[in-house]
C-alpha cells in the first residue's frame, strides 16, 4: 500500500524521514528558522501530510493568485488588494439572456443545503450553497451563522421592489456579481466564488438571486 | 451514571422553546437560542459516557497486548515512564527519542509501535471507529481525563516545537479548494457561528474548556469519542481539502499551535458535545 501516513506513524525511519522533508526535529539548538525557511518547511508539511481522497485530489491544495495572498493574518496591502479585486471583477459572467431572477423557492432549498465538494460527497452530485452556514437570510430559519453578514430583507433595504424596473439594474449586477465571485469586490471575502469555482450553475444563481430579490421572496415579504 | 433521557430529542424541544418565546429581537432570538444550547449541554454533562471510554482505556493501557504481549505502563507521554496524571496538558511536545514533535495519538502510536510490537502505520491508516482505532479513542479519553482540570502548558522551550508552531500558524491561515477556505475562515474571529454552532476563535485563546481545551469529547450526536485528530479530519472534511494523514505533521503543526495559543486554559477533556 502506498499511503503518505506510512511516513507519519512512529519508528525511526519514520522520523528520519519526517525529518528530511520538514528538514528540521533536534538539530541545531541555537538558529531561528528564517520566514521563507518556515514557508518551505509549510509546504513540505502539506506534502507530506495530505492524500487524495474521493474528490478532493492533492490540486486542491494548489493556490491561486488570490489564496495565496489571502492565507495570511494581515490583509494585502491596498494597491494590491484593488488590483486583485479588478482582475476578479473580469471573471463574472452575467446571464447572456438577461434574466436574473429564477424561483425563491429553489432558491431557499439551495440556501439551506451544505452538501457538497467534500471527499465524502459524489462527483456527479450538484452541491448546496451553503448560505445559511453564514448567513441570516429569512425570519423564519432560526439556525443560521454569522460569518456573513444578514440578508435578511435584502432587496427591500436596496429599495428593489421591481426587479424588471431599469434602476433596480445595478443592484441585479452587483448581486450576481457577489455569487459570481465575491472576491471581485473584496479580495479576501470569506465567501466562496461560486460562479467563478463552478460550483453553482447559472440556473441556481438565478434561484438565489430571486431568493434575495424577489419581492413575494420570504427574505422581502416577510 | 445517569443517562440524559432521549438526548437527540432535546435540542429540538429547546430550540422550539426559544423561538416561541414571543415577538424578540434579534439579539433576544440569539441569546434564547444561545441559552437553550447551554442549558442542553449542562443536562448531557450531568451523565458523561465519556467515563466509559475513560474505564476501558485505563484497562487497555494495563493490558497485555499485541504482537510482544506488553501493557503500555511503561509509555512515556513526556513525563517520564509511565507518568500519565499532567502528560496531556502538555502535548504536543518534543520527544528526543522519535525526534519529532508529537500529539497525544502520535505518541500512543509510538507506544503500540514500540512496547507492544504493532504497525504504526497499519493503525494510522485504519478508519476512525474501527479496529485499533477503538483502541485509541479510550486511550485518549484515558490519558486526557487524568489531566482534567489542570491547565494547558504547551511547551515552546525546543527548536522543533517552535518550528512546529511557526508551521501551525502558517496552516492555520492557508486558504484553498474550492471554497477557498482556510481554519481561519471559521475560527479566526471571537463571536462567530455555523448555523447554530458557536466557533471558537483559535489564533487566541478561547478560554477555559473551550476549542483546543475542549477535545477529546464524546459526541452525542453519533456516540463516539473524537480525539484531536478526528476532530481535525472533520474540519478538513468540511474546508473541502484532501485528507489529512493520521498524526501527520499538519495535525500535530495545527495542535501545536491551538494548544500554545491556549496556554493556561483549562482542560475540561473528555468535554461532551451535541
Amino acid at each position: 500500500m502506498k499511503h503518505r501516513t506510512l511516513l507519519l506513524g512512529a519508528g525511526s525511519a519514520i522520523a528520519v524521514a519526517a525529518a528530511a522533508l520538514v528538514g528540521c526535529a533536534g538539530t541545531s539548538e541555537t538558529t531561528q528558522s528564517s520566514p521563507a525557511e518556515i514557508t518551505a518547511a509549510t509546504q513540505a508539511t502539506i506534502k507530506a501530510s495530505f492524500t487524495a481522497k474521493g474528490q478532493a485530489g492533492l490540486d486542491r491544495l494548489d493556490q491561486d493568485e488570490i489564496q495565496k495572498i489571502c492565507s495570511s493574518p494581515t490583509p494585502p496591502a491596498p494597491d494590491i488588494a484593488a488590483r486583485l479585486a479588478a482582475e476578479q471583477a473580469k471573471t463574472v459572467k452575467y446571464p447572456a439572456d438577461g434574466r436574473w431572477l429564477g424561483d425563491w423557492k429553489s432558491g431557499e432549498k439551495l440556501a439551506q443545503d451544505g452538501k457538497g465538494k467534500t471527499w465524502a460527497d459524489p462527483v456527479d452530485k450538484p452541491g448546496g450553497g451553503n448560505c445559511y452556514n453564514c448567513h441570516q437570510i429569512t425570519k423564519t430559519e432560526i439556525s443560521f451563522g454569522t460569518i456573513g453578514p444578514s440578508l435578511y430583507h435584502y432587496g427591500k433595504l436596496r429599495g428593489v421592489s421591481d426587479p424588471a424596473a431599469p434602476e433596480a439594474k445595478p443592484i441585479l449586477e452587483y448581486t450576481w456579481g457577489k455569487l459570481w465571485n465575491a472576491k471581485a469586490t473584496n479580495v479576501c471575502s470569506n465567501m466562496p466564488r461560486f460562479g467563478h469555482e463552478a460550483l453553482l450553475d447559472e440556473g441556481q444563481l438565478r434561484d438565489l438571486m430571486a431568493l434575495l430579490l424577489d419581492p413575494k421572496s420570504p427574505v422581502n415579504a416577510d | 451514571m445517569r443517562m440524559p433521557l432521549r438526548p437527540r430529542l432535546l435540542p429540538i424541544a429547546l430550540l422550539a422553546l426559544a423561538a416561541l418565546s414571543g415577538p424578540a429581537t434579534q439579539a433576544q432570538t440569539d441569546k434564547n437560542v444561545s441559552d437553550a444550547i447551554a442549558q442542553y449541554r449542562a443536562m448531557l454533562a450531568d451523565g458523561n459516557p465519556s467515563e466509559l471510554f475513560e474505564a476501558k482505556g485505563e484497562e487497555l493501557w494495563k493490558t497485555p497486548r499485541g504482537p510482544k504481549n506488553a501493557t503500555l505502563e511503561r509509555c512515556d507521554l513526556g513525563k517520564g515512564p509511565g507518568v500519565v496524571k499532567g502528560a496531556f496538558v502538555e502535548l504536543p511536545r518534543y520527544f528526543q527519542d522519535t525526534g519529532r514533535v508529537q500529539d497525544l495519538e502520535s505518541r500512543l502510536l509510538t507506544c503500540m509501535a514500540t512496547l507492544q510490537g504493532f504497525d504504526a502505520a497499519q493503525i494510522a491508516a485504519t478508519p476512525f471507529g474501527s479496529g485499533e482505532q477503538k483502541t485509541m479513542e479510550s486511550l485518549v479519553a484515558w490519558v486526557s481525563s487524568e489531566s482534567n482540570g489542570m491547565k494547558l502548558n504547551v511547551p515552546q522551550d525546543h527548536p522543533a516545537e517552535r518550528r512546529m508552531y511557526a508551521i501551525g500558524q502558517q496552516l492555520f491561515y492557508y486558504r484553498g479548494g474550492p471554497y477557498d477556505f482556510a481554519c481561519a475562515t471559521c475560527h479566526g474571529e471571537p463571536g462567530k457561528r455555523i448555523r447554530l454552532q458557536d466557533l471558537p476563535a483559535l489564533n487566541g485563546n478561547p478560554g477555559d474548556g473551550v476549542g483546543f481545551a475542549a477535545w477529546p469529547a464524546y459526541r452525542v450526536s453519533s456516540g463516539e469519542l473524537w480525539g484531536m485528530q478526528r476532530r481535525l479530519n472533520d474540519c478538513f472534511r468540511q474546508q473541502r481539502f484532501p485528507y489529512p494523514g493520521y498524526a501527520s505533521d499538519a495535525t500535530i503543526a495545527l495542535a501545536t499551535y491551538m494548544g500554545v495559543n491556549s496556554k493556561g486554559s483549562v482542560s475540561i477533556a473528555p468535554a461532551i458535545k451535541r
